[in-house]
């Protein structure tokens, strides 16, 4: 063996392949992390604070006096556990994360530095407005950018999320029918929408009427005529829509939409395709939301913040909610209440205060950046990279809306089906759960709802093609080996990698644990 | 461009093998005449240097809170928040990951919301919470349309106590979903008789606790007079430190409480993102909007998370979810926990402690101020003065002088000419002795 002087062995020895078990269950890197209730105690605590002056208690007699049960642990304590936590998250910064729908690009750190500068993040809403004057100018470039973007002469930043935005915008298609006196109460929603585009029409008492799509992935102006009413308030259209495909009869079912008396939301979750190559306002939309967490890069954070400025055409503008910035002289005003509103009509409030402009810097960040000329290319790299991934396994995997070669280009994201799994043993749980084994982080699954087991493929502009190669070679290799391969249990048994094997969700829905409880409060609760 | 990939050669390798000539073969959908022939009339592609240059212009126009002495409140406070908070939650793997669809590759967040659901639950004393809210104020609408859900009724009392932008937020929501809402008056006094105004038709009562102008009131009686007609009794907290000091809501019978978060963990950011709380009793679960983690177990018998419950949500069920909400506040989530965590039983009491110390010291120091008087009897770190003559411009004047005094009433009340003289004041443990000390004599001068 070789060693040096010390005795130290310099080259490994010969191992074997199989598996320890180990003392701690640890792997290695991948530590066992207990809850903070399990390391910490009530009485420990990471932050030093200087004991409160003896004063007159003002609280009313209502002193919380019994232990509430929240755990401490010092700063190192919990540097490590959430640092080892962090590790057992896949994230776009350690790998292509290709969620279709979601848009899982690269999020620049120079975003995430101006939204921590002190004139950014440590100011107040309430604070008076002369002293937030660049903040607003801040919201009111934002604004000029997603107008200049999308063709539209309206824009409300309020909403939180774009489901938020939704929300907003079909408030302004309901505000400005009840102005008209119309009481139409039928939103038209097709198969394929995100389940938010129905679930906000009921929210606002509207009932949702379906629109089935064409054998090709995408709607008709036929079936939109057909399903148009006197009670149909507004249709509800994803574009680039869920399959991945432009609306290609996009301005005759605006035309045949404003004729009938209604207005055209379009959800605009996948405006990404299209940024610098064709304007919403130009197709005849009313409305639209624009997911900044997606098209502008603001970070995904594990499940938000996200923020969904809505834009809107000239009929909708004057029921855009408070607050809205008007311009008074050189000076930029931030109008909050109805009585100061003027001419216009706001529908109301959606959030105490201005939105999300945490993420209107990151947004705004990303937009200067990239310039007009860096988001259309990237626009046409996201768009030529899902066409690239889809040419790369149209032999190997089968698409429902492809055409008959399977040569249909998409938009930013492809469509798979499971068809092509038929009669393997492999469903796209399995198959996506091995890409799992393989350092990927599996596509969208089972979504559109109108495709049987979906697989829906978003790569973003923001791979390389080394990248893309590598992840093609990856999907082929499965692919192959789910069709021709002896041994399925690396489908049906994966991921065997990762730091959990399948969970029990079922379980976790018929028995719920929500929360911790004490050992004792749990046999007892059991 | 720094951000993208791929080069020329690329792309020509590409469109051949994807059987094209161009891009915009692949744009071929979109009909031609739609199609931009020229760039937006925008900057081009621009250095980090440039950018970073222009957004710290505009940053520097704005009074940041922390270059001079800042009492401002009314629903979002400025709080110390450890320096280990924002590294943590600046971690790749928390920043850059998706929502936990896939839970054998994101236990890391699964089990921090987990934490977070379970350090929500403790603080408001309830059985259950979700993963986060976009913020309170719409935390709040949602916990409305919830009670309508449960009681299968649909009028809702909000308390004259109610931080008015909140109240908006709720009549936005109810205008446009049909149901109905009496607003009770506003009550810098905090003297209203709310449960007066419950009665077999209303659903739900909503209160704040401390309320928007300060005062805090035992929800008990509230409580029971809302049962006693089989309503729910939902309790706003705009500032949860509040809860480290005084008792629960859920000790008080509390049926749905919500808070926003943001004071712990997360700046004041202008407004947003921040963090809305949702808490409830366990018989309601099946109501609530939003996510959950739960705990399973894997295929292996390890413990870890899932998302779970999710037929209440509209990914699964469409127009019948409880909530159309999707993505949520999840890193602020993250930040509140780890905050938390920091801050332990121990920590919290004490910030707390320490919160109501700076303010009952800043409340006599503002009352010696001659034509000035504190309308309170309680608060915790918030409180009302009456000044002579116009809040607004005893504001203004302040902000001239470099103090950020608080916020006229008139702001968020601006029909109510009663209120115009009223202002929120606030003060946390960032304020110190000096700070105070400005603030009253500053204004003793204006005034």
């Amino acid at each position: 063996m070789a060693m040096n002087t010390q005795g130290r062995p310099t080259a490994p020895g010969t191992v074997s392949s199989s598996e320890i078990t180990t003392f701690t269950g640890n792997r290695g890197l991948d530590h066992e992390e207990p809850l903070i209730f399990e390391i910490g105690d009530t009485g420990r605590t990471g932050v030093d604070l200087p004991s409160a002056p003896k004063a007159k208690s003002r609280l009313g007699g209502l002193e919380r006096k019994a232990e509430i049960g929240l755990p401490g642990l010092t700063e190192p304590e919990t540097m490590r556990h959430y640092v080892r936590l962090s590790r057992k998250n896949y994230a776009i910064d350690s790998g292509l994360y290709p969620l279709g729908s979601c848009t899982m690009k690269h999020n620049p750190r120079l975003n995430e530095k101006m939204a921590r500068l002190p004139g950014i993040g440590d100011i107040h809403p309430l604070q008076p407005q002369s002293t937030v004057q660049g903040a607003i100018q801040l919201m009111e470039t934002l604004a000029h950018y997603l107008m200049e973007l999308t063709g539209m002469p309206a824009v409300s930043l309020s909403p939180k999320a774009g489901a938020h935005g939704e929300l907003c915008g079909m408030l302004a298609i309901k505000a400005a029918h009840e102005a008209k006196g119309s009481k139409r109460d039928v939103v038209l929603v097709p198969d394929s929408a995100h389940g938010t585009n129905p679930a906000t029409a009921a929210f606002m008492g509207y009932r949702v009427k379906p629109i089935p799509a064409m054998a090709d992935g995408t709607v008709s102006a036929e079936a939109v005529r057909a399903a148009l009413g006197p009670d149909v308030a507004a249709i509800m259209l994803t574009n680039p829509n869920t399959c991945g495909l432009f609306e290609r009869e996009i301005v005759e079912i605006a035309k045949a939409v404003h004729e009938a008396g209604a207005y055209f939301y379009c959800d605009g979750a996948n405006f990404n395709a299209i940024v610098g190559k064709v304007r919403p306002g130009d197709l005849g939309i009313d409305a639209m939301h624009i997911n900044l967490h997606k098209t502008f890069s603001t970070p995904h954070g594990g499940g938000g913040p996200g923020a969904g400025p809505v834009v809107l055409s000239a009929a909708l503008a004057p029921y855009a909610p408070l607050p809205f910035i008007r311009k008074d002289g050189d000076k930029l005003l931030l109008v909050e209440d109805e009585g100061a509103a003027g001419d216009a009509k706001p529908f109301g409030r959606l959030t105490a205060f201005h939105g999300q402009m945490g993420m209107y810097v990151r947004a705004l960040t990303y937009m200067l950046s990239h310039g007009a000329d860096g988001m259309r290319q990237a626009s046409e790299d996201a768009v030529l990279s899902a066409n690239y991934i889809r040419a790369s396994l149209k032999d190997l995997m089968s698409q429902p809306f492809g055409g008959p070669t399977g040569d249909r280009p998409c938009m930013h994201e492809v469509l798979f089906d499971d068809s092509w799994l038929k009669d393997t043993g492999v469903t796209t749980l399995d198959f996506a759960k091995a890409m799992i084994d393989e350092g990927y982080h599996p596509m969208t699954m089972y979504f559109p709802l109108v495709v049987h087991g979906a697989m829906l493929i978003e790569p973003t502009e923001s791979e390389s093609k080394q990248s893309l190669d590598q992840f093609i070679g990856t999907l082929r290799f499965l692919a192959n080996e789910a069709k021709h391969g002896n041994d399925k249990s690396r489908f049906t048994e994966a991921p065997m990698l990762a730091p959990r094997r399948r969970l029990d969700e079922t379980k976790a829905a018929r028995e719920p644990r929500l929360r911790w409880r004490p050992p004792a409060a749990k046999a007892a609760a059991e | 461009m720094r951000y993208l990939p791929l080069d020329e050669a690329d792309r020509a390798d590409m469109l051949a093998k994807i059987g094209v000539k161009a891009i915009d073969d692949l744009f071929a959908d979109v009909p031609n005449a739609k199609l931009l022939k020229s760039l937006p009339a925008l900057a081009k592609t621009q250095s980090e240097i440039t950018v970073e240059r222009e957004i710290g212009r505009l940053s520097a126009r704005n009074v940041a809170a922390g270059s001079v002495p800042f009492f401002v409140g009314a629903g979002a406070y400025r709080h110390h928040v450890p320096a280990s908070v924002d590294h943590l939650i600046q971690r790749s793997e928390f920043l850059t990951s998706y929502t936990p669809y896939q839970p054998e590759i994101t236990q890391g967040t699964l089990q921090v919301l987990f934490e977070f659901q379970s350090q929500v639950a403790l603080l408001t004393g309830m059985d259950v919470a979700n993963a986060s809210m976009y913020d309170g104020s719409t935390a709040c609408g949602e916990a409305v349309l919830m009670a309508h859900r449960i009681t299968r009724r649909k009028k809702a009392v909000l308390s004259g106590g109610l931080q008015p932008h909140y109240r908006a937020v709720t009549e936005t929501l109810a205008k446009y979903g049909g149901s109905e809402v009496t607003a009770l008056a506003p009550d810098p006094l905090g003297k209203e008789d709310a449960a007066a105004t419950i009665d077999g038709e209303t659903s739900c009562i909503v209160v704040q606790y401390p309320s928007v102008y300060g005062s805090i009131r035992d929800l008990k009686p509230i409580a029971e007079a809302a049962h006693a007609k089989g309503a729910l009794l939902i309790v706003v907290v705009t500032e949860v430190v509040a809860l480290g000091a005084l008792k629960s809501p859920g000790e008080m019978g509390a049926d749905i409480v919500v808070c926003e978060g943001q004071s712990i963990g997360n700046g004041l950011n202008f407004g947003g993102p921040y963090v809305g709380l949702f808490a409830t009793r366990e018989k309601f679960v099946r109501q609530m909007p939003g996510r959950l983690a739960g705990e399973t177990v894997d295929a292996a018998g390890k413990r870890g998370y899932v998302l779970t419950l999710s037929t209440r949500e509209q990914h699964i069920r469409r127009e019948k979810a409880t909530s159309n909400i999707c993505t949520n506040s999840g890193l602020c989530a993250l930040a509140f926990t780890i905050h938390m965590t920091l801050l332990g039983e121990a920590g919290l009491r004490k910030l707390a402690a320490l919160n109501h110390a700076n303010a009952c010291d800043l409340a006599e120091r503002l009352a010696k101020v001659p034509g000035v008087s504190v309308l309170n009897d309680t608060f915790f770190n918030e409180f009302t003065i009456k000044v002579p003559g116009k809040a607004a411009d005893v504001i203004e004047k302040l902000a001239k002088k470099d103090v950020l005094g608080g916020v006229p009433v008139s702001r968020l009340e601006p029909d109510k000419p009663a209120l115009a003289d009223l202002i929120l004041v606030a003060s946390t443990e960032i304020n110190t002795d000096d700070d105070r000390a400005a603030f009253a004599a500053a204004l003793k001068e204006i005034l």
